[in-house]
């Protein structure tokens, strides 16, 4: 019932995927840590306007692989190509951002002594400009700025239902609505594509339903590229267009989730045993 | 439109004072700053003014360990720039008072760019170790600035400069005269220090100090917003050394040791780090103290002839407690009291 939300031009995109450029190309990355092999060989390519699952057992290096999208690791082999010319795994974390790519963390990251807003902001840091001075200053520039992203933080506010913790400092928040928060800063964002690390771990099965109705709201208002890992089948299954697996490091999978589901390689290292 | 009313909505919320009674302590506080100097006895407007001037260094250094997270314990050593810069500024070059301050904030901010380096590598106490470093080498170059300078002494003085020739004539009118100047120079570093965290770079500051992963994946670039802090907080330095330089009319690197690190340092934790108004809390507490301590003690002279020998010894003491004290029952600091304080009589008469 949750792929209602999607449109017709997205279904396309999944059944004939060759015929769009990808948004993002991950292309046999190898990735050491001493002598474990968190990543080897791994590449496939994710589409513009689609969510793209990865799923493995824990340890199977889904965390690594986003920390090499987001720069926070390099990889010693392979490449990453975002929007067909930037190797992300050259650049720093912070380059990466201004891409244009936010994401969520597994262990919740946020600015704990800041207030739900104050974070938000922080998620406007790449579109906003004053400096040092103009900060100082404050009245004039700055604050013209302070008031423009503001209004964009409020939407993002209001699109996650989170009005009335606004100014709540988010250390003191429940663990439910910190993941609520953290969406909501790589919202702030505008990314074009939206890396989750585990949105839902944790969550009761009314909140993972929110959620997931939050991420396919989000996705189909800013026709975002969606890149999310998940453990719950059930959802993954539901929202996403392509899903990636992987295991021990190694791709196994990738493909529609019929088809990954159909994959026997898939079933045997996966879904055989969880479910 | 429509967005117009929602504009003048956030800015009303974005306000430092909204509600009257803010607004009124603000009233109540510039009306005693006013008055203070015509009531105040030499020896207390002495103290204020050495307040204030470790009020402006506290406040730089707040932006750096507070907002930011990065340890430094040679700040003195900005302070100690910016004044010597300003005393070879005036005496050297005859360049008047205020046109030298920007020259001293300059080069301590340049030098604190240079020494912030490190910050990119080393977190911690590593990072500390890196920053008293940075304080002796600065000191031995100023111990040594005879190699550099031609005949320099052990100590550079101003008096007479322009400044002291325009207005200052007597020590009495010196402290009276740069009371204000002094207030001047705090006000406006306190406004900006103010606006600067409440908006983008502040806000990037406190980020890389909870969280500098995060900080990154949000499009930070957290080594240079540590440089930027560093920088910052130098020149504000900076600028308060080259105002001790005038206002004493003597520079010397002896007022600017590792000792006077650690006390601007200590004003922060007992003030409250990451708060503005917690500098200044600080810098109160711990140059009226021992000033208070010394006044008590000189009421038992009759008793105790020796009282002038134990008065340090009760200084000292009183000081480490404090410390102890903040560290341990109030890690943030007078301001956090302060704020508790100010909540308990918001709430009153229901209040409990
Ligand atoms: N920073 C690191 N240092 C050392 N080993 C790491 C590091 N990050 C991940 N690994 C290792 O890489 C493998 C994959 O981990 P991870 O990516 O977290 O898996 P997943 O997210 O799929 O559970 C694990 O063996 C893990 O121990
Ligand atoms: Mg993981």
């Amino acid at each position: 019932m949750m792929q209602t939300s999607q449109t017709s031009e997205q279904s396309n995109l999944t059944t004939n995927p060759k015929a769009v450029m990808p948004i993002m190309q991950v292309q046999d990355i190898g990735l050491r840590f001493g002598g474990v092999h968190a990543l080897s060989g791994v590449g496939f390519n994710v589409y513009p306007r689609t969510i793209q699952a990865i799923i493995g057992p824990n340890g199977a290096g889904k965390t690594s692989l986003l920390n090499c999208i987001s720069g926070l690791y390099k990889p010693q082999k392979g490449q990453i190509l975002f929007d067909g010319k930037y190797d992300l795994t050259k650049m720093k974390p912070h380059e990466v951002a201004k891409l244009g790519v936010a994401r969520s963390f597994q262990n919740i990251e946020l600015f704990r002594h800041m207030s739900v807003l104050d974070n938000l902001m922080l998620g406007r840091h790449i579109h906003m400009k004053s400096g040092v001075i103009s900060g100082g200053i404050y009245w004039g520039a700055a604050q013209k700025e302070e008031i423009q992203h503001r209004d964009y933080v409020e939407h993002v506010i209001d699109l996650l239902e989170i009005q009335h913790i606004r100014k709540m400092p988010v250390g003191a928040l429940a663990y439910g609505l910190q993941k609520r928060v953290e969406l909501g800063r790589a919202l702030a964002m505008a990314p074009k594509l939206l890396l989750l690390d585990e949105p839902m771990a944790g969550m009761n099965s009314e909140e993972k339903e929110d959620m997931a109705r939050f991420v396919l709201d989000i996705a189909e208002e800013q026709q975002l590229t969606i890149v999310l890992i998940e453990h719950d089948m059930g959802v993954v299954m539901d929202i996403s267009d392509r899903v990636a697996v992987l295991d021990f490091g190694k791709l196994i999978g990738d493909g529609t989730p019929d088809e990954v589901k159909r994959n026997q390689a898939v079933i045997d290292a996966y879904l055989g045993k969880e479910h | 439109m429509q967005s117009g009313v929602f504009h003048t909505n956030y800015a009303k919320d974005m306000q430092l004072r909204p509600t009257w009674v803010m607004r009124a302590r603000l009233v109540l506080l510039i009306a005693f700053l006013v008055i203070f100097p015509f009531v105040a006895s030499v020896y207390w407007l002495n103290l204020a003014n050495q307040i204030m001037l470790f009020s402006i260094t506290a406040v730089g250094l707040n932006l750096l360990i507070g907002f930011t997270g990065q340890i430094s314990i040679g700040h003195a050593a900005f302070v100690a720039l910016g004044a010597y810069t300003a005393a070879l500024l005036s005496t050297r070059l005859n360049i008047p008072f205020p046109l030298d301050v920007p020259f001293a904030m300059i080069v301590a901010g340049l030098v604190g760019l240079i020494f912030g380096l490190p910050s990119a590598r080393l977190k911690g106490l590593y990072l500390a170790i890196a920053t008293l470093a940075a304080q002796e080498i600065v000191l031995w170059f100023l111990k040594h600035l005879d190699l550099f300078v031609p005949n320099v002494g052990e100590s550079i003085s101003l008096v007479p400069t322009w400044a002291h020739e325009q207005f200052l004539s007597t020590r009495a009118r010196a402290d009276f005269n740069y009371y204000w100047v002094i207030l001047f120079f705090l006000s406006l570093v306190v406004i900006f220090s103010v606006n600067l965290v409440r908006s983008r770079v502040g806000r990037a500051f406190v980020a890389v100090r909870d969280q500098d992963i995060a900080a990154q994946v949000i499009g930070v670039d957290v080594n240079r917003t540590k440089l930027i802090a560093f920088m910052v907080s130098s020149m504000i330095a900076g600028l308060s050394g080259a105002l001790i330089a005038h206002y004493r009319g003597i520079v010397n690197w002896e007022r600017f040791t590792v000792d006077t690190s650690v006390a601007v340092l200590s004003m922060l934790i007992i003030g409250g780090l990451g708060r503005v108004s917690g500098s200044i809390y600080g810098a109160i507490f711990v140059t009226v103290l021992p000033a208070l301590l010394t006044q008590f003690g000189l009421l038992f002279r009759d008793i105790l002839p020796d009282v002038n020998r134990i008065i340090p010894y009760v200084q000292q003491g009183a000081f480490g407690l404090a410390i102890i004290f903040f560290l341990i029952k109030e890690p943030e600091g007078i301001a956090k009291m302060w704020k508790d304080v100010k909540d308990y009589f918001r709430l009153w008469p229901f209040s409990y």
